[in-house]
């Protein structure tokens, strides 16, 4: 696991108060991990503090799994 | 038609002086201090620097760490409190009585450190950083909303606002909510977390705490000439309230019954206090309970210790109980708990609660030197086992606004 991976699963697991092992790259964070509209703004957040970025509104809308997550922090960070 | 009535079948407590009922009103009875110096913040600046804070407080034996995580202080004692009164009572949710349950769990002031803190974060970082908790993590109503959604609640949802007669009010409009017939069990109380830079500094700027720093533990003195401001408390106290019958056919212990209840406004000034306005709560209760004065052996005073609040408050008692107000006894928990603000009514009702439940006054601790002008019997300094049928408790606010509840053994 790549450490970017590591990381985001780790934020997603603290945000949403799932079970790291029931974080999987596909795991959808409403449908999967119990997420609500406030969770997934408060998770985005949290990216965007532990990656030191910003996710625009329109960016951030489309980010809905853990591997969508992964891959916006890969194709965005140096 | 007859009032319904209303009986207390559950208890809650947290506190400076303990965590849950059975250690607090342990330590109470034995006039232990909850006053310590302030921990939560550097008050090195401050005037004053103590109070009492809740110690030990550990949330995720209630809630899970993201639930919590998401709530002031304020909303995490006030579940707290609500859970274990719950729990006490034994209530179980079914489909049958789900839309009969209600809560009327308020605060003071709100989420005051969650407030602050975002404020900061807002300032250093912009408005994207602010958290989309905030709102529900600070307004008042929310312990009543988060736990209704937690045990299926839902009958009569309301937070009162009422200053430091939050709780009192709050546990009076929810036995009327039984009597009236919407609701034939309320969860209700008071809760506060206002140990924080603003609150303190808000407190001290209006003059009215105790810059008693060098000696936390004798800091809350009510009645005693010395007394020089209240000292800052936190934490939440909740009752169950029950509609007699439900409470009886269920085979629900029952602590007291709530007999009265009483409101007035001061109309005279924002801070201080005014004798003829706390006269009026405690007549207008005696009255709602059918009761005369002579039948009232106990009163919990709001008893903060400021120099003002308690001589009015000896007058007013006089006023109302007549030449009866020399036989009462009239202790203040305040003397070991701090004042709570908008928690002070729901904790001492569960103190007033547990006095009749036990028989026994707890202390009014740090009366060393008795003012002349406050001569009634205040139970100074050591408990005293009490027959007590008929218990009154007292609460006022900032802005004249005083609440009186009677409870009677049953």
């Amino acid at each position: 696991m790549s450490d970017i991976e590591q990381r985001v699963k780790k934020i997603v697991s603290e945000q949403l108060g799932a079970n790291e092992a029931d974080v999987k790259n596909e795991s959808s964070f409403v449908d999967d991990l119990g997420a609500d509209s406030l969770d997934t703004v408060e998770l985005v957040m949290a990216l965007e503090e532990e990656f030191d970025c910003e996710i625009p509104d329109e960016e951030a809308e489309k980010i809905t799994t853990v591997q969508q997550a992964i891959d916006y922090v890969n194709a965005n960070l140096k | 038609m007859s009032k319904r009535r209303v009986v207390v079948t559950g208890l809650g407590v947290v506190s400076p002086v303990g965590i849950g009922v059975q250690t607090s009103w342990a330590n109470l009875v034995a006039g232990q201090s909850g006053i310590t110096n302030i921990t939560k913040f550097d008050a090195t600046p401050f005037a004053s620097q103590i109070a009492g804070e809740v110690k030990g407080f550990d949330v995720s034996q209630y809630l899970p760490a993201k639930e919590a995580r998401r709530m002031d202080t304020f909303i995490q004692y006030g579940m707290a409190a609500a859970i274990e009164a719950v729990k006490d009572a034994g209530i179980e949710v079914t489909e049958e009585n789900a839309e009969r349950i209600g809560v009327s769990i308020g605060s003071g002031i709100g989420g005051l450190q969650l407030i602050e803190d975002t404020d900061t974060i807002y300032h250093e970082s912009g408005p994207r950083k602010i958290s989309p908790f905030f709102i529900p993590g600070t307004i008042i109503n929310m312990i009543s909303g988060n736990l209704s959604i937690m045990y299926g609640f839902k009958g009569p949802n309301v937070a009162i606002v009422t200053a430091c007669t939050t709780g009192t009010h709050s546990i009076g409009d929810a036995a009327r909510m039984i009597e009236y017939g919407d609701a034939d069990i309320m969860v209700a109380g008071g809760a506060e977390a206002p140990i924080t830079e603003l609150g303190v500094g808000g407190f001290a700027a209006a003059r009215a705490l105790s810059t008693r720093n060098d000696d936390p533990a004798t800091a809350s003195r009510p009645w005693d000439a010395d007394r020089d401001g209240f000292v800052i408390g936190e934490g939440a106290g909740v009752v169950v309230l029950e509609e007699y019958e439900s409470a009886k056919k269920r085979g629900a212990r029952i602590y007291a019954e709530v007999v009265g209840y009483g409101m007035s406004a001061d109309a005279y000034h924002m801070t201080a206090p005014s004798m003829d306005g706390p006269r009026r709560a405690v007549v207008n209760a005696l009255k709602n309970a059918g009761l005369n004065p002579d039948q009232v052996q106990f009163v919990n005073a709001h008893g903060t210790s400021t120099p003002l609040g308690d001589v009015n408050e000896t007058g007013a008692i006089k006023a109302a109980f007549g030449d009866h107000a020399k036989r009462l006894v009239v202790n203040s928990t305040k003397s070991m708990t701090g004042h709570l603000l908008g928690g002070a009514g729901g904790l001492e009702s569960v103190f007033t609660i547990l006095s009749l439940y036990h028989q026994v006054s707890p202390p009014t601790i740090n009366i060393f030197n008795q003012d002349p002008e406050c001569d009634l019997d205040y139970c100074a300094n050591e408990a005293r086992d009490l027959k007590i049928d008929v218990a009154v408790k007292n609460n006022f606010g900032f802005g004249g606004t005083n609440g009186s509840l009677v409870f009677r053994k049953v």
